[in-house]
């Protein structure tokens, strides 16, 4: 795991620096994180690299993981679609096993830390054991068209805690509650994301057959409708008419997601027959991700509807030129020709990247600025950093506050 | 080396970080957005018009304000985006005569455009008003003369440039930079003073900044060293 000094050679001295002052303020208090999985899923992964990195600067911190059935995890995930907007059944009987589950975390888990940081609807209902302390609640999903029953039942929580965050304003909802705006964030160091010898950029692509002869785009996602993969295939062979390039698509889908088995399908049909089209399902390699990423000229992310968009932000933090949908948290990391081109169709995808095939030295510019804007926003330093401003501001009031 | 003029008084360093706090605000067409721009809080006002420096290190070509940001790309008024972009942020001393210059801006061009008016936002492209809540603190750093004063600005970040620079004049209500407050009346060097003072911050990333003060402080004791 690395060390908050390992990142002074990507961010600098100072911003190391600042944390350490921030630290000092937080002297004596305890923090409390809470999810509902120790391992899998962005909150996890999250957690796994900040914990070590806030108990380095001298924050107390413990991370509780809350206990739950098979049934109460099928709720859960009936939840998230749902909040998400997708058409959900969620029944009376649901409700009840949550608030059951609920109830007994509630028992069993001590939360007497000085700042409960609860991450996600899961462990929500922890928030009926406060007193007198102070209480967060993160919400890492985009609850901006939400399923009203669902978000009704969340609302007889959300307004018990002292502030909630959100990754992005367009995910949020009016609240009763300060509601404070901090975006998730990647690990430079980390095998995603750390830079890599041509060598082994060189080798990954000769191991998925990809030939470098001519400018390489490539989105990776799971194959899912959302990504729209067939409106990526359509956007290059639109784009191809006027520069010659290759397009890969990699990514996974779960073995038991018939849907994802489906897209794949219609993915292959679309592409067939045409090699400089390569489809790439793949088993999660995070050093492999990281080589196409880097031996790619173009990265694009066409989706439907995004959540934060962390493909986004390894492509950026790679000086990469991006053409992305202006959906989701994209809009946060993409200036529209300053740091990567954002669209609104397969046509404007397309016309996006014939003028970043038919300019290098403009796209190498919107990479470059792409690269800086990650540097200052979306690292994990950054995302330490701001956590440690929320705490702050838990013992604060007003917008100027002297520290 | 001759021995530099020590002052009376330190250069204090401070820095300034922000957390984006959101309103639950958001405007959909020019007049929700001018309705909002009037009643939105000060740090919200302050938020769109100077975050963008902070957030941006590199040189910026684009909008220095997110309003004409958003009214170019999400409105397609291209005109008004274009005279809001122009808004010279400089020149105000204050939040409050920032706010009446974009209102002015917006109001005068629905009166010129009245059909700019029902221009709208793509679905989720809504401006939604953010505000910072600013912590300020400070560095645990100061300096009695130009030398440490140079030795100590090396090391900070762009954030402590921010509030020393830009933020200063907001802060103080004055059209001055604190570096050249502090090097004219604690050291009495008008000159050097005067050339930071002529820096424009808005035509250059902060980490230009940086190096332009480094430079000619820099200059300036070179100078004094070989007097």
């Amino acid at each position: 795991m690395s060390k908050l000094k390992d990142y002074i050679p990507v961010v600098g001295q100072a911003a190391v620096d600042d944390l350490n002052i921030l630290a000092e303020r937080l002297r004596g208090k305890k923090i409390q994180h809470v999810n509902s999985t120790a391992v899998g899923g962005g909150v996890a992964e999250i957690l796994n690299r900040m914990v070590p990195l806030l108990k380095e600067v001298g924050v107390d911190t413990r991370w509780d993981v809350i206990k739950g059935g098979e049934q109460f995890f099928e709720v859960t995930k009936k939840f998230h679609n749902a909040l998400h907007g997708r058409p959900e059944e969620v029944t009376a009987a649901d409700f009840e096993i949550f608030r059951e589950t609920g109830r007994k975390n509630a028992q069993e888990m001590d939360t007497g830390a000085d700042i409960v940081f609860v991450h996600d609807p899961q462990p929500i209902m922890l928030v009926e054991k406060k007193s007198g302390n102070k209480w967060l609640w993160r919400c890492h999903i985009d609850v901006s068209n939400p399923s009203r029953r669902v978000w009704d039942f969340l609302m007889d929580f959300i307004p018990r805690y002292d502030s909630a965050v959100f990754s992005a304003p367009s995910f949020s909802m009016r609240l009763p509650i300060r509601q404070f705006l901090i975006s998730p964030s990647i690990d430079p160091l980390s095998d995603k994301n750390r830079e890599l010898p041509d060598e082994t950029v060189k080798q990954v692509m000769d191991k998925y057959g990809i030939p470098r002869d001519k400018p390489v785009i490539t989105q990776i996602s799971r194959f899912d409708r959302l990504k729209d993969p067939v409106g990526v295939i359509e956007a290059f062979r639109l784009a191809r008419k006027h520069a010659d390039c290759r397009l890969v698509l990699a990514g996974g889908t779960a073995s038991d997601d018939p849907e994802g088995m489906s897209v794949l399908s219609e993915v292959r049909e679309k592409a067939q027959g045409d090699p400089d089209i390569h489809i790439l399902l793949m088993k999660q390699n995070d050093l492999e991700i990281n080589a196409l990423q880097r031996g790619s000229t173009v990265i694009m992310q066409k989706s439907l509807k995004e959540g934060f968009g962390l493909t986004v932000t390894e492509a950026l933090w790679k000086g990469k030129p991006v053409v992305a949908s202006g959906v989701g948290g994209i809009p946060l990391q993409i200036k529209h020709r300053y740091s990567g081109l954002l669209c609104h169709s397969i046509d404007g995808a397309a016309f996006a990247l014939k003028q970043l095939l038919g300019n290098p030295a403009y796209a190498a510019g919107l990479g470059e600025n792409g690269r800086r804007h990650v540097r200052n926003n979306f690292l994990l330093t950054t995302h330490l950093r701001n956590y440690l401003l929320l705490f702050v501001s838990l013992y604060t009031s007003g917008d100027m506050i002297r520290i | 080396m001759p021995e530099l003029k020590r002052a009376a008084e330190p250069f204090v360093f401070f820095s300034r970080l922000n957390l984006p706090e959101l309103t639950g605000l958001k405007a959909a067409t020019i007049p929700q957005l001018l309705g909002l721009i009037k009643e939105a809080p000060g740090a919200a006002i302050y938020h769109h018009t100077h975050s963008f420096l902070q957030q941006h290190d590199a040189f910026v070509s684009e909008p220095l304000n997110d309003f004409a940001y958003w009214v170019s790309s999400a409105v397609g008024d291209a005109r008004l985006g274009e005279k809001l972009a122009a808004i010279d942020t400089v020149q105000f001393s204050s939040i409050h005569e920032i706010r009446a210059a974009i209102v002015s801006v917006i109001e005068g061009h629905l009166k010129e455009s009245p059909l700019a008016q029902f221009r709208f936002s793509g679905e989720g492209e809504e401006f939604h008003f953010i505000k910072s809540v600013s912590f300020i603190y400070s560095l645990g750093r100061q300096a009695y003369t130009l030398k440490e004063f140079l030795d100590i600005l090396k090391q900070v970040s762009v954030d402590c440039i921010y509030f020393h620079f830009i933020e200063a004049k907001l802060r103080l209500d004055h059209n001055d930079n604190d570096f050249s407050s502090w090097i004219r009346l604690s050291l009495g060097d008008e000159a050097t003073a005067g050339l930071i003072s002529r820096l424009d911050p808005y035509t250059q990333s902060l980490d230009g900044l940086k190096n332009s003060i480094v430079s000619i402080v820099e200059k300036r004791i070179g100078c004094l060293c070989r007097s």
